[in-house]
């Protein structure tokens, strides 16, 4: 409006001061000045017009410097969890065994209850940055409540390697199946589920490399391939160059609207054992040690479903999620006697041929019914199935190897105060020790995360 | 063999011709992606990862989010750690070199904007508190001027053939916004000075803008559910000041609003909060015509 009204007044000036008989020239030059003088104030206006929204914007939102840190600028992300319970057992928690299933290594802290009373369970110290604009680094210490320190975690991975591929180096919880790459602080019950502790000893720790790729479709599908060293259970004790662990998974998943998301997965793990040896005890009593050597192949299939109203799981919100596996070892299994007891055959122990096929599965569901609070339940099944056994082989001197069904029920409610505290009462009725014996576990565990917190997976 | 290279050929080169087709940019909210669809037009092919009806801090990194950040251009995000609990997961697990941080492909909005409330003291026992100051920059219209401008630079860089197409983009933008804000100030005039409650600090920016008065959070702490003891010392503490609305995101839970609302008398306001958060917030301009409606319908 401005800038109409000054150049007609300007023109109405200009036209005033001549007489009315101009010549054409003279009007086309009148013409022209008018023209310029008209470009030559809407050009003034635009410049002042802009200096006003600079000035009003550069008022208002100065951009801030970002604060400038020294080294500390580059200190890595820390993050610290706590974690701790209260336990209580109907039966002596040394006595706890999985009737039907070889031991799965040394117990510890995330599986079924280890002792009575106060415990503090893991303490999780993580450690991470960007090593260059290439790597990423990462590590995750367990702190034990018998004081030592375990390596759980320490890998790199590739920012940009492009095309969709990742590839991460070092010691890292391995990719197969949904739960074993969550670390327990982020689990949705106190302890892990009865088919990783028969399986995987509670979880599948690969030492070597992991490649990912991702494919470049629109429903999210991923395939991994693992290789590297097979200390842990189920491998153990073989000495070979290159690789003697395999995995390999493959998932997919996708959105079905705003409110549901789902994912899917299917993996394999390979290992032979070169001698994979467990203590054990004979139906007389006596102590045996017991090693076995040959072929272990696991496959597992996971499913987890997501429910939020909106998609904003901050109110209300249900996750459902199950998976199964199942193993098959071929190869042979030696016996001995442990502590001179005599057993097995004495010193010189027996041998002979071992097969299994064994197979379990987990099912959980966990409902935020209000802000803070959830309700869950897990039903935990095993199935030891036959152990077939050569005949220099006598079952009385195996009586772990017996067949049986493992059955777990757990109940559990927790309590968030915020992201970052929970507390947690469990109730679990576990028959994993064999027939007739019947064990109720109560859990009441606190988890406490400080520091950087990583962001978590699906 | 022969037939299997080339099946091969042809898959490896399908994403490539789909990125030529348009940049393909891929925003964390709603907001940046209507502002950089203002800008781009139809030169890029965007889309947000969230909608308005979610909690921008409560996000799960799911499947969906990761398979599209495979395979985007551009990333951009809020920044000042809104997004830390999700965002760093869906670059890591893309195996997309493009959008990790410090990438010409990763964009943060916060950068260009002038932050307020940074803490002094950062200890989380003051609740979920972010280093680089409250996230919530995109209820203030202004910050979509500095924010479209570094945008407009960064599509530029990306895709330097259409240069000239994304800083006209944004200077038709910058023309119309201007435009609006004007038209958007002189009605909000009359409501400067006026005191607000607030459920939690997600409308500070807006305030800020309007110039309202900030009496009372329902939130004890940011991201810290009210009890019903806090509420009614905050019922008490603003009784004198006779607030003109209590405040709160469609995001966010209507419990601690609806009570103060009825327990006080002052109404209850629900702001779009950012584009798709009501009916009537379609666009950028729409969602801010719609919250000054919604502020100015109470008298």
């Amino acid at each position: 409006m401005n800038r109409i009204s000054v150049s007609m007044l300007a023109a109405c000036g200009v036209l005033a001061s001549f007489p009315a008989a101009a010549a054409d020239a003279e009007l086309q030059a009148l013409r022209e000045e008018i023209a310029q003088m008209r470009k030559s104030y809407e050009q003034r206006i635009d410049a002042l017009e802009q200096r006003l929204a600079q000035a009003e914007t550069g008022r208002a939102q100065a951009p801030s410097a970002a604060p400038a840190a020294g080294a500390a600028g580059f200190n890595p992300e820390i993050g610290l969890n706590l974690q701790g319970a209260l336990t209580s057992t109907r039966l002596d928690p040394a006595s706890w065994t999985l009737q039907g299933f070889v031991p799965p290594g040394a117990p510890d802290e995330v599986g079924p209850p280890r002792r009575r009373g106060f415990t503090a369970q893991e303490t999780e110290l993580t450690l991470a940055a960007n090593v260059d604009p290439n790597f990423r680094g990462y590590l995750n210490l367990a702190l034990t409540p018998d004081n030592t320190v375990e390596l759980e975690e320490a890998y790199f991975q590739t920012l940009g390697l492009g095309a969709g591929f990742t590839l991460k180096g070092g010691r890292f919880l391995s990719g197969i199946g949904y739960n074993n790459e969550r670390h327990p602080h982020t689990w949705d019950f106190a302890d892990a589920p009865l088919a990783y502790t028969a399986f995987f000893g509670n979880k599948l720790t690969a030492e070597g490399l992991q490649l990912r790729w991702l494919a470049p479709t629109e429903t999210w599908f991923e395939l991994g391939l693992e290789a590297g060293r097979d200390d842990g259970f189920p491998g153990g004790a073989r000495n070979k160059g290159g690789s003697a662990l395999g995995a390999a998974f493959a998932r997919t998943g996708g959105d079905l609207g705003i409110a549901h998301t789902w994912r899917a997965g299917l993996s394999y793990v390979a290992t032979d054992p070169g001698a994979r040896a467990y203590d054990g005890i004979d139906a007389a009593g006596l102590n045996t040690s017991v090693a076995f050597a040959g072929r272990s192949r696991t496959a597992g299939a996971d499913f987890v479903w997501k429910w939020a109203p909106n998609g904003n799981p901050t109110e209300r919100n249900f996750k459902l999620q199950a998976e199964y596996f199942r193993r098959n070892e071929t190869g042979s299994l030696s016996c001995a006697e442990r502590d001179a007891s005599g057993a097995c055959g004495g010193a010189a122990g027996l041998a002979d041929s071992y097969r299994s096929s064994q197979s379990g599965y987990y099912l959980q569901g966990v409902w935020q019914f209000m802000p803070r609070w959830r309700l869950g339940y897990r039903h935990d099944r095993l199935d030891s199935g036959t152990t077939r056994l050569g005949p220099a082989l006598v079952a009385t001197d195996l009586p772990q190897l017996a067949a049986w069904q493992p059955l777990r029920n757990t109940v559990m409610l927790d309590y968030a105060s915020s992201e970052f505290a929970r507390l947690r009462l469990q109730f679990a009725r576990d028959n994993s020790r064999g027939p007739g014996l019947v064990d109720q576990q109560v859990w009441l565990q606190y988890v406490m995360s400080m520091g950087a917190h990583g962001a978590h997976k699906f | 063999m022969r037939y299997f290279m080339m099946l091969i050929a042809a898959l490896l080169a399908l994403p490539a011709q789909a990125a030529q087709a348009a940049l393909n940019v891929l925003t964390t909210v709603p907001e940046w992606a209507a502002l950089a669809q203002e800008i781009g037009g139809d030169r890029i092919r965007v889309a947000s990862v969230t909608t308005a009806l979610q909690d921008p801090h409560r996000i799960e990194a799911r499947p969906s989010l990761i398979a599209r950040a495979r395979n985007a251009d551009l990333l951009i995000a809020t920044g000042a750690e809104l997004e830390a609990g999700w965002l760093p997961v869906v670059q890591r697990e893309a195996g997309n070199a493009r959008i990790q941080a410090g990438q010409p492909g990763y964009f943060e909005a916060a950068a260009h904007v002038r932050m307020l409330e940074i803490p002094a003291q950062l200890d989380r026992a003051d609740g979920d508190v972010h280093a680089s100051g409250n996230p919530h920059i995109n209820t203030d219209p202004r910050v979509y001027l500095q924010v479209g401008a570094a945008l407009a630079a960064r599509l530029a860089q990306l895709e330097p053939a259409n240069a000239a197409a994304y800083q006209a983009g944004y200077t038709a933008f910058a023309a119309r916004w201007r435009a609006n804000l004007a038209r958007w100030e002189q009605r909000a005039a009359a409501l400067r000075g006026q005191p607000v409650v607030v459920q939690h600090k997600s409308f500070s920016y807006l305030l800020d803008w309007l110039g309202l008065k900030e009496v009372a959070t329902l939130e004890p702490k940011p991201g810290v559910e009210a009890s019903a003891a806090h509420l009614s010392r905050v019922l008490q503490q603003v009784r004198g000041q006779r607030p003109r609305w209590v405040l709160r995101a469609v995001w966010e839970s209507s419990r601690a609003t609806d009570w103060f609302a009825a327990n006080s008398g002052t109404p209850a306001v629900v702001l779009p909060f950012t584009v798709g958060g009501s009916d009537a917030a379609k666009d950028l301009t729409s969602l801010f015509d719609d919250t000054l409606a919604r502020l100015l319908a109470v008298k």
